[in-house]
């Protein structure tokens, strides 16, 4: 069984894929075979997920790898493989269970859509993608599959094609995310230049192992600086964030998997893989590679937390949370807690799932509104979902106990406050906890709360949509099980190492201090927020302030007048110079060409054509000549003859 | 007035000349055979005179050939008075210079 699944890897990823090519293949009126084939695929996925993560079970630090030649080119042969461990089997598990919820959620939620097959085909072609990433084991085979995601979020954010907005984010999404990939790409180049290997592990020969590390030396920092480029663009880091908030143009449920649960989480994802050369040569845990991961992650999360406490876009607010989490889980990274960050990571793939499918929910109930302000009342109009989103929200604020997200928040936070080289990163932090709990509150009153009646004829969700949002709640809660310092068995599972059971260890100062931050955040939120109307507290408190954080730092008007007006200077300047310098060598030879052909059509002209005219009419007109002598009078053509006889008489007589 | 080859040759050319004169300007179809019909008289002339001018004695070959040539006049007369007459039913007209269908 275990050596079975090992060899067969390769069908987790494909068999969504290939459910999506079925599917491309269906007419658009088969709505119902469509939907049953994408949640068999991933249902399929999901078996073989769980039957991928049993044999992990068995001792810890598993590792299989079942590699295989791509093709050879000179004396290279380029390998890909397929790899599994704990990283691999917790995010096939995560990816495939999320990805089934939020499958079911979209038949509910895409019912009216017309384009609801060409939907399902694009969602399992992502899934199927996404799954690529996390199992392979060559850095190639995961840039293959990091571009396919990339397409696929390219076609699912301009999904509705028909609205401009939609095709403007999902060419931004595209264009933002290249950038970084131009550096994944030459780092990974780069890394193939000196290693000779892009396999990650290949008993010994691969290139996170030591021997291969050792020969990289100084430019380790280099190489993983450069990969890292592809994780800022992927996760929404700073400064490459600004495309995840405009794709949330796209279909909610869409926003739940790609952008909240699964695709960002790529970025964080593989920089969990390539560990091994950020860490390359670290001194209590800190390189430069690192630091620079670490500062980043800061620098994101407190910015996009600040920003979502601007916004009034129900999606916007968490696609902020989603961009600040991801720096979070970075800064995890950065200081050295891979699991922590991982398992942060697992956990924020269920509840923010949960929190985006809530809010499609919402959405869905309101007939498409999603400004906050419009909302209002739905405890009681919207029961289910109001109990889930609370769950989610609880989760995403760091509540410990009961959720997971405050589990994983607090590791975090352990993590930090362990980094040698600084405690700024923790300190801040903690302030990014309170502002979550401080916009989710605020996002929670707007829509659940106050006295508002935002539409006569909302309506609670049917059950195909609020059926995932109970079993993603549950995951999220039951989730804790395996997190807490009691138990950790996710922690150890991760870094390979046997779970103790101590149920000594479950209270620790530090959860104290993280409920107090975060009751204190939630206390404050209620504080500020509690009478909220159509103008915002914040905004009438500080005017200024609220405006640039609404209008997201200024970031996209900072890009446009420097990045994007640059390259349209630059792009002007190319087209001037094809039109004008290539254009006109190009036109010049034309031009030397023509007169040559003008040249030789003269010659042709006045020299052979008129010889050959000349023979012919000279010909004719001789032949007009001679024919005027045939008059077919019979006495001519005698005397003719006898002219000529007597011709001949004469020369016979002058002969003699 | 010895008759003499001389004075037989002058009649001959002279007979050929009346008759080719005859057949090159008479436009009837008619007198262009009888102009034909000369100029082979003059011929038999010349075989018989010089025949008879000949050295003696010889076989009478030229008188021989004379009684063919005449035979074949008779023939050649025939066939082209046959002609004449086909002739003038289509074109309903003997004279030559409308026949010009040989104009090549």
């Amino acid at each position: 069984m275990s050596s079975w699944i090992i060899t067969n890897l390769w069908l987790i990823p494909t068999v969504p894929i290939g459910a999506s090519l079925i599917i491309l293949f269906l007419a658009n009126s088969r709505r119902h075979l469509a939907a049953t084939v994408a949640i068999l695929g991933q249902i399929t996925a999901l078996v073989l997920s769980i039957a991928a993560f049993l044999p992990t079970l068995a001792a810890p630090g598993f590792r299989a790898v079942d590699n295989f030649a791509w093709f050879t080119f000179g004396e290279q042969t380029l390998q890909l493989g397929f790899v599994l461990d704990p990283l691999a089997a917790a995010m096939l598990m995560m990816i495939t269970l999320v990805g089934l919820c939020i499958f079911i959620f979209s038949m509910g939620y895409m019912a009216e859509d017309k384009n609801f097959t060409r939907f399902f085909a694009y969602l399992s072609f992502f899934s199927g993608a996404m799954l690529g990433v996390v199992i392979a084991n060559s850095l190639l085979l995961l840039f293959i599959c990091w571009e396919l995601i990339g397409l696929a979020s390219y076609l699912l954010i301009g999904f509705w094609i028909d609205r401009p907005s939609a095709a403007a984010a999902a060419k931004k999404a595209f264009i933002t995310t290249r950038i970084g990939d131009m550096g994944f790409f030459l780092g990974m180049l780069w890394l193939y230049h000196r290693t000779g290997t892009l396999l990650f592990y290949d008993g010994g020969r691969g290139c996170l192992e030591s021997a291969a590390l050792a020969s990289l030396g100084a430019s380790s920092t280099a190489i993983a600086l450069l990969i890292f480029c592809g994780a800022v663009g992927k996760s929404g880091q700073f400064p490459l964030h600004v495309w995840l908030p405009d794709a949330m143009e796209g279909p909610t449920p869409v926003s739940a998997l790609i952008h909240a649960a699964t695709m960002v989480a790529a970025g964080v994802f593989l920089v969990a893989r390539v560990y091994p050369l950020f860490s390359l040569g670290a001194v209590n845990g800190v390189t430069p590679s690192l630091t620079v991961v670490v500062s980043i992650g800061v620098v994101t999360a407190l910015m996009a937390s600040l920003i979502a406490l601007a916004q009034f876009d129900i999606k916007r607010i968490l696609a902020y949370s989603t961009v600040s989490q991801l720096g979070l889980m970075m800064v995890s990274l950065g200081v050295g807690g891979v699991a922590a960050g991982i398992m942060h990571l697992i956990a924020h793939g269920f509840f923010k799932a949960l929190l985006f499918l809530g809010a499609g929910s919402v959405i869905h109930g309101l007939h498409h509104e999603q400004d906050i302000r419009k909302m209002g009342g739905l405890r009681w109009i919207m029961p289910v979902t109001f109990l889930t989103y609370a769950i989610g929200m609880m989760n995403l604020s760091g509540v410990p106990f009961f959720f997971s997200g405050g589990w994983t928040k607090e590791e975090i936070l352990h993590s930090t406050a362990h980094w040698h080289l600084s405690l700024v990163p923790h300190y801040l932090m903690i302030a990014g906890v309170i502002l979550t709990a401080l916009y989710m509150t605020r996002q929670m009153i707007y829509v659940f709360f106050g006295s508002k009646r935002p539409a006569p004829d909302a309506h609670e969700s049917p059950r195909v949509m609020t059926m995932p949002l109970l079993i993603l709640a549950l995951c999220s809660i039951l989730f804790v099980l395996v997190l807490t310092p009691a138990w950790p068995w996710l922690h150890a599972y991760l870094n390979g190492e046997p779970a103790r059971i101590d149920f000594t260890l479950l209270i620790q100062p530090m959860l104290f201090l993280s409920l107090a931050l975060v009751a204190g955040g939630i206390a404050l939120g209620w504080v500020i927020y509690r009478n909220a109307n159509e103008i915002d507290p914040l905004a009438r408190l500080q005017p200024r302030l609220f405006r640039f954080l609404e209008n997201k730092m200024w970031f996209d008007e900072i890009y446009e007048q420097t990045v994007v007006a640059f390259s349209r200077i630059l792009s002007r300047l190319s087209d001037c110079l094809d039109r004008y310098f290539w254009d006109g060598l190009v036109s010049l030879f034309a031009g030397i060409g023509q007169a040559f052909g003008v040249l030789s059509k003269g010659f042709d002209d006045h020299g052979i054509n008129a010889g050959v005219d000349e023979t012919t009419s000279g010909t004719r007109g001789f032949g007009r000549l001679i024919a005027a002598a045939h008059s077919g009078q019979i006495q001519t053509y005698l005397g003719a003859i006898a002219i000529g006889m007597l011709l001949l008489l004469v020369l016979y007589a002058w002969l003699g | 007035m010895t008759p003499t080859l001389q004075l037989f040759l002058i009649v001959s050319t002279a007979l050929f000349s009346i008759g080719l004169l005859a057949a090159l300007s008479r436009r009837h179809a008619i007198f262009i055979l009888i102009g034909i019909e000369l100029m082979l008289a003059a011929a038999n002339l010349n075989f018989i005179a010089f025949w008879r001018f000949g050295p003696q004695p010889q076989p009478p070959t030229g008188v021989l050939v004379a009684i063919f040539s005449i035979a074949i006049a008779a023939a050649e007369a025939a066939v082209g008075l046959a002609l004449v007459i086909t002739i003038y039913r289509h074109y309903r007209t003997t004279n030559v210079d409308q026949f010009d269908q040989l104009k090549g």
